[in-house]
């Protein structure tokens, strides 16, 4: 094990000095089953009439694939965007530089250690991980070279003591069965791990070192606090950040360009702002908005309303009523909000940031009102009714903005 | 004879009565080529479920009103057979995972896998897949929404979801990202006037404007609440007598009644009062946040603004240990007895200058 770990380091060293190369081959990048097709025709039409979006889709695709089978090709159709322009080699995984190039290093032969993603969602660890799991064993291995297992399955401790270990028994050849080679490994994904119980987790630790010889594991999680640190040590360990907004700017604005749907500059920073570094929600968004409008175009309205975002003359509202220090008006608002069904979580985080940035108020009422909102979002978290955490919170602002 | 509430939901996305214009954004969609899952929140009886049937009845058709009533058992982990009731079209499937409470995470892997699993047959579905309808996804467990997640995107292809849900912030993030989240306002006074005032006519019985209005105020803007209460007023008394009120829940009643107790006098020997009178509520299945946030809201009543903010945090407080807790009387009490010394100390401040 700890052979792997040094191997890993000094690779992520190596590759932080020319992380432009990995960027620049993304947009090159090959898309073989669908991209292509909806390139060609997203430059051959520009303009498009009012109805088009929807009605024009199905027909070229009829046209290219009329011999095969429909049913197939309908289903691919209709794949979200996000599974659609789901990178398919390491090279177009956006922006991650360490990590893509340790996992380049870990195609051309080297070691592949165990590993450990973690990182906000939407960051690209599912993809890192079945990108480089495709080019290392190609389209028809993959399916029995990797078990992919995440929290909507049964991940108790009997299954890793039984599935994993039966998985990981069997031995492999070292060819493809198109003659390349390929590692004599399996790989055992692990979604979303920190939703595993502590004692499967502990079962996986002999697990690992007893079958490396012939099975990797990879980690994928949110919070790497949940990994026990047994496990933990044991992988080597990649954080992906979250995306720059140039980074997802360019994907958006290419995913948009294949499918034909026009962005405004404005709608494009607020669904920046609303994504939070998130590539899946943002490109989720785009296609839910683009779906919504007949006319193909997004526009900054419908991203702040879709988003769930509060208005941000409505937070200022909220400041100002708590202001006039009318504890009725304070209340009578907070209804108000429940009954247009804005969520308390996403007024609570939007609050915290326009307090925040308000010269206005000193330090010190600033602390006082995001101590409160900590305790409320807290709250909320538990279960707790909103509109109570919402006319507390309320209160608490409306005391320290008055009180000192 | 059906209730006025189901005789007159809108069937057809055209007649929906309030929020037209994204009514008409999500008609665009149904007839749209794709299409993603969907978050529908909004407050209660603000028309999210309306919504949902019209938009599955504009995707597939009038086929989906024909529902049939569908049980699905599983086998929980200790063996327990459970079994949940569904409904289902040949187009979609209406889910309630907290049906089966603790077991939830069961029902989102077990059933919403093998209904995903299996393709449509036919091919002359106007759609490629299958709607999944879950509601209450918000008393989900945190375990049964991680489930979901994956589960979400790996069955994309035969399935879509539509996830109903009273409150956005108990739905985690990762869920949220995957849909398209689609926000019911409840709707204004004024909307709920009209309505009320239009079923009247249709079932032609002479609604006072007064009495609309007061209706609709009553109701907290909650629609269904508004057109029951306009039923139950008519069945008390028909043709209205001139400055009738609009009949309120009897637990209603005992609530502001309960408020008044506590008001009136803070020792011991009141509270045991008022303990029995909270017993009553919880053994008619009032639930106790309700019975907090109404008791809540008449305290406030009697209290000055300063006042207000200690007996409103005492609340936040009480209320989010209910919800920890399992049994509600505990909290109910604990908080009654807070607002009691917290009221009496301020009254005796007030005394002394």
């Amino acid at each position: 094990m700890d052979k792997y770990l040094q191997k890993s380091k000094p690779a992520t060293g190596a590759a932080s000095t020319k992380p432009n190369t990995v960027k620049a081959s993304s947009t090159t990048g090959s898309k073989p089953d669908s991209g292509d097709a909806s390139t060609s025709r997203g430059t051959g039409k520009t303009k498009a009439s009012s109805s088009s979006e929807t009605e024009k889709r199905p027909v070229p695709s009829h046209n290219f694939f009329a011999s095969k089978s429909t049913n197939n090709q309908s289903v691919k159709k209709n794949l979200p965007w996000v599974d659609k322009y789901r990178p398919k080699t390491i090279s177009e995984i956006a922006f991650q530089s360490d990590v893509v190039a340790v996992l380049r290093k870990s195609l051309k032969g080297e070691d592949f250690p165990h590993f450990l993603f973690y990182g906000p969602p939407g960051t690209g660890k599912t993809s890192a991980i079945l990108a480089v799991c495709r080019e290392i064993f190609g389209p028809d291995l993959m399916r029995e070279r990797i078990l992919e297992l995440n929290a909507s399955d049964e991940r108790g401790i009997s299954v890793v003591r039984e599935k994993v270990k039966t998985f990981a028994q069997y031995s492999n050849t070292s060819i493809r069965p198109d003659g390349k080679a390929c590692p004599p490994f399996k790989v055992i994904i692990l979604d979303e791990a920190d939703s595993m119980t502590g004692a499967a987790q502990a079962a996986l630790r002999r697990i690992m070192e007893k079958e490396s010889k012939s099975t990797r594991f990879c980690l994928i999680c949110n919070y790497i606090s949940r990994i026990i640190e047994p496990l933990a040590s044991r992988c080597a360990r990649f954080r992906f950040k979250p995306l720059p907004t140039n980074v997802i700017k360019e994907r958006l604005e290419e995913i948009g360009g294949k499918e034909n749907v026009q962005i405004e500059s404005k709608a494009l920073d607020a669904l920046i702002r609303a994504s939070d570094g998130d590539l899946r929600r943002a490109i989720t968004l785009l296609q839910s908005i683009s779906k919504l409008n007949s006319d193909a175009k997004v526009k900054q309205n419908d991203v702040l309303e879709l988003t769930g975002y509060i208005p941000d003359d409505t937070i200022s509202t909220f400041l100002d009523t708590c202001k006039s220090n009318d504890y009725d008006r304070v209340q009578e608002f907070a209804q108000h909000l429940v009954y247009s069904g804005h969520g308390a979580g996403q007024l609570f985080a939007q609050l915290q940031e326009t307090v925040l940035c308000n010269q206005t108020i000193t330090d010190a009422q600033k602390a006082a009102i995001i101590d409160r909102i900590a305790i409320a979002d807290h709250r909320l978290m538990d279960g707790a009714d909103e509109h109570i955490q919402m006319m507390d919170v309320g209160a608490a602002v409306m005391q320290a903005l008055t009180a000192y | 004879m059906a209730l006025w509430v189901d005789k007159y939901r809108p069937i057809d996305s055209k007649k929906l009565d309030y929020h037209r214009e994204d009514a008409e954004k999500l008609r665009g969609l149904a007839q749209s080529d794709d299409f993603p899952h969907l978050l529908v929140f909004g407050p209660s009886g603000a028309g999210k479920q309306t919504r949902i049937n019209c938009l599955l009845a504009d995707m597939f058709g009038s086929g989906v009103q024909r529902m049939r009533i569908h049980y699905i058992t599983f086998n929980t982990p200790s063996n327990k057979k459970m079994e949940i009731t569904t409904v289902a079209s040949s187009y979609h499937i209406e889910v309630n995972p907290s049906d089966a409470g603790i077991y939830d995470r069961l029902v989102v892997m077990e059933v919403l896998k093998s209904i995903a699993a299996f393709r449509t047959p036919d091919d002359t579905a106007k759609k490629p897949f299958k709607v999944v309808v879950l509601t209450e996804v918000d008393k989900l467990t945190k375990d049964a929404q991680q489930a979901l997640r994956r589960t979400m995107e790996k069955y994309s292809g035969s399935c879509r979801l539509i996830l109903c849900s009273n409150s956005v912030s108990k739905v985690i993030p990762a869920i949220r990202s995957r849909c398209l989240n689609i926000r019911v306002p409840a709707p204004t006074e004024e909307d709920i006037t009209r309505i009320v005032m239009n079923v009247c006519r249709e079932e032609r019985v002479t609604m006072p404007a007064d009495l609309a209005k007061k209706i609709a105020k009553q109701s907290e803007r909650n629609l269904r609440r508004a057109i029951l209460m306009a039923e139950a007023t008519k069945v008390k008394q028909y043709p209205f007598p001139p400055g009738a009120n609009p009949v309120v829940a009897d637990w209603e009643i005992y609530l502001t009644k309960t408020a008044e107790v506590i008001i009136a006098k803070q020792d011991a020997e009141q509270l045991r009062e008022v303990r029995n009178r909270l017993y009553e509520l919880l053994i008619h299945c009032i639930p106790a946040t309700m019975i907090m946030s109404g008791l809540l809201r008449e305290l406030l009543k009697n209290c000055d603004n300063q006042l207000k903010c200690q007996v409103i945090a005492a609340a936040a407080e009480y209320e989010h240990r209910l919800q920890l807790g399992s049994k509600a009387i505990y909290h109910l009490e604990a908080f009654i007895a807070k607002f009691m010394s917290l009221y009496k100390r301020y009254v005796d401040n007030m005394m002394d200058f």
